[in-house]
């Protein structure tokens, strides 16, 4: 059994039948990589995990409970964190700021008012987010306005507010995309960090075959809203289905 | 000093002198000369300048921080001006229960519209306050008139009910409104040569309002609640998946700008205890919208500022007619003091509005950070000429 139990999930949009019966387990602990060509429904299925859409039919359960018909922010609470295809930050804070904020909602749930209190009197949670920076080696940039970062490092953010809940399972939508190879190592090599000394799952969706292949221990295949095999990296490189339906293009 | 930090109080200490010494600073030119037109320091209009900056103070909680934009935050000044008067009619005549039925009737409409209204965001949560306020409006000046008295506005009368007070004092005059026996209309007036400086007391009240308003707002600026209205603000999604419910935070802060508005109309009616519907027209929503936008959305100050601009414009300018205009020109020859009246009077009278359209475009193009961005600018400025200052400058935040 799972950490996150996806069983016969069905979206359909309009004619357009985006995923069809669904099945997917992701081990406790464990790095799942999701892939499949374009249009494959990679992102429905993720969305469908976090609030932003509701399947059709189907369950998803998270450690036992049903996500489907919480709203995005009861989901997280839950303890699923989720990092965005173009990385989602606080533009017009400053990254101290921008780490403060999930540590803040980690401690007080949803909605709190703490309206004449000075966020700096706040020690406790202004020491986790500069611990957190300093893991994160941006300790130097925690005064900068984190609109004004590179790709890489706003990425670096994101996925470091993200930790700083906790979280049982984090979900990457292509993490690396539109990254320069530098940055893309970096990332790389941050997440394979964050494996080794957290306990955490991880479930990613990847384009870059670099990537999944440094991170992922069982890979699913998913071609037009079906997975095809669910199988450890290695195998799957060789799977001929795979091959054909995918990596025949590209490898 | 008072949980701010070094910069804050300092800031409310400016603020504090400049209110408290208004009297002699927008008194500048004596009584007697050509320029005493351009003095603003009587009670009537800095009572408007205090209570327009209380107003635009509580909006820029709403829209600087959280970045919604209400259209009709009009409504809620209305709204406490009506709960004053009545308290006036019914209680007492002394302010501080109306001022305080006033912040509460005000927060609780401001419950209500705000739930509804904050549904949708954008375009669609302007509209909706816009409606709200035009309903509120049209109500007040028709439908509801046992309340507010329709279009002549609800005024005191000789037979009002005062419960702890009288009706009508013994020279039969209504009686006026007073803090525990101050009349609010006493002015102490202070001759010095050719100067003459006005001291009311309920501008005093109004300003130490203000001033406490003003602190209040440092402290939800400085304060978790307010980092996460700048969140809201800077990236919904982002809030949303950060575990954090957006809705309550917005609501919370449209119901505390909502009570600063009604707390302006409740002083407002203090000061001259009436209430018209026209307080709670779209025009007069538009303006406080100016007001933060011209002074600087965002800002701590800036709404202060706006506010003042704009109630200095309203009075003073809409006062130069042409004959003060052919006055200025006498010196110039016949043909050209007559083409630069005509040039000049478009600008001015009950053309002043051109003049705000005008500078208002001006600094919303040149200065989209409004009246602060311009006086960060001109500080830098200064800066820059001290050479053995720049030094010292690593801690200059980047403009927003």
């Amino acid at each position: 059994m799972g950490i996150l139990e996806v069983k016969d999930v069905n979206k359909r949009f309009g004619g357009l039948q985006a995923l069809g019966n669904v099945n997917l387990s992701v081990v406790e602990n464990s790095c799942h990589a999701i892939i499949g060509p374009n249009g494959a429904g990679k992102s429905t299925l993720l969305n469908c995990l976090v609030g932003k859409l509701i399947p059709d039919t189907g369950s998803v359960m998270f450690d036992g409970q049903s996500v489907l018909g919480r709203k995005p922010y009861e989901i997280n609470q839950m303890g699923i964190s989720r990092v965005f295809q173009t990385p989602e930050i606080f533009g017009d804070l400053s990254v101290l700021e921008n780490m403060m904020i999930p540590i803040f909602a980690k401690r007080d749930g949803a909605f709190r008012m703490h309206a004449v209190e000075h966020t700096e009197n706040e020690k406790e949670i202004v020491d986790q987010a500069e611990h957190m920076l300093d893991s994160l080696n941006m300790a130097d940039k925690r005064h900068f306005h984190s609109a004004s970062m590179s790709r890489g490092d706003k990425r670096r953010l994101e996925i470091g507010m993200c930790l700083a809940q906790n979280p049982r399972l984090l979900l990457l939508d292509e993490p690396t995309a539109g990254m320069a190879r530098a940055d893309t190592n970096n990332t790389i090599d941050l997440l394979k960090q964050i494996k080794d000394e957290r306990d955490i799952t991880i479930a990613i969706i990847e384009h870059d075959m670099h990537v999944v292949f440094s991170l992922a221990e069982r890979i699913t295949v998913l071609a037009q809203g079906t997975p095809l095999v669910e199988d450890t990296p290695d195998k799957i490189k060789g799977h001929p289905k795979v091959r054909e339906a995918y990596l025949g293009e590209t490898a | 000093m008072l949980g701010l930090n070094k910069k804050d109080t300092t800031l409310l200490i400016i603020v504090a002198a400049l209110t408290l010494l208004a009297p002699f600073i927008l008194n500048p030119f004596p009584a007697d000369s050509a320029l005493a037109q351009f003095n603003a320091g009587y009670p009537d209009l800095m009572q408007r300048f205090v209570i327009f900056g209380i107003f635009a103070i509580g909006f820029n909680i709403l829209f600087g921080l959280t970045g919604y934009l209400s259209f009709g935050h009009a409504a809620f000044l209305g709204v406490g001006s009506y709960s004053a008067v009545w308290m006036f009619k019914l209680l007492s005549m002394n302010v501080i229960p109306a001022i305080i039925l006033s912040v509460i009737v005000a927060g609780l409409f401001a419950l209500l519209i705000g739930f509804i209204s904050l549904r949708r965001s954008g375009i669609y949560f302007s509209i909706l306050t816009l409606a709200f306020a035009q309903m509120s409006f049209n109500l007040a000046y028709s439908v509801l008139t046992p309340i507010t008295n329709g279009e002549t506005g609800l005024q005191l009368t000789l037979n009002d009910p005062r419960i702890l007070g009288v009706s009508a004092t013994a020279d039969g005059s209504i009686p006026v409104t007073n803090l525990f026996g101050i009349e609010m209309r006493g002015t102490y007036e202070m001759v010095a040569g050719p100067w003459s400086f006005q001291f009311n007391t309920g501008y005093y009240l109004c300003a130490i309002i203000m001033l406490l308003a003003f602190y209040l707002a440092v402290r939800i600026f400085r304060s978790p609640f307010g980092m996460m209205l700048r969140a809201i603000k800077s990236n919904n999604t982002r809030m949303s998946y950060t575990g954090l419910n957006a809705r309550p935070y917005a609501l919370a802060a449209f119901v505390i700008s909502g009570m600063y508005a009604g707390l302006a109309g409740g002083l407002m009616a203090s000061m001259d205890p009436l209430a018209g519907a026209e307080r709670m027209q779209w025009t007069a929503s538009g303006e406080v919208v100016l007001m933060t936008i011209l002074g600087g959305a965002g800002t701590l100050i800036g709404p202060v500022l706006g506010a003042g601009f704009i109630k200095y414009f309203e009075n003073i300018f809409s006062k130069i007619n042409d004959n003060v205009l052919h006055s200025w020109f006498s010196f110039m020859p016949d043909g050209l003091e007559d083409a630069m009246v005509a040039l000049v009077y478009p600008f001015i009278g009950k053309g002043w509005h051109l003049t705000l359209g005008i500078l208002f475009m001006l600094v919303v193009i040149f200065l989209p950070g409004g009246l602060v961005e311009g006086g960060q600018r001109i500080m830098r400025a200064f800066k820059r000429r001290k050479p053995d200052e720049t030094s010292s400058e690593t801690t200059t935040e980047p403009a927003e």
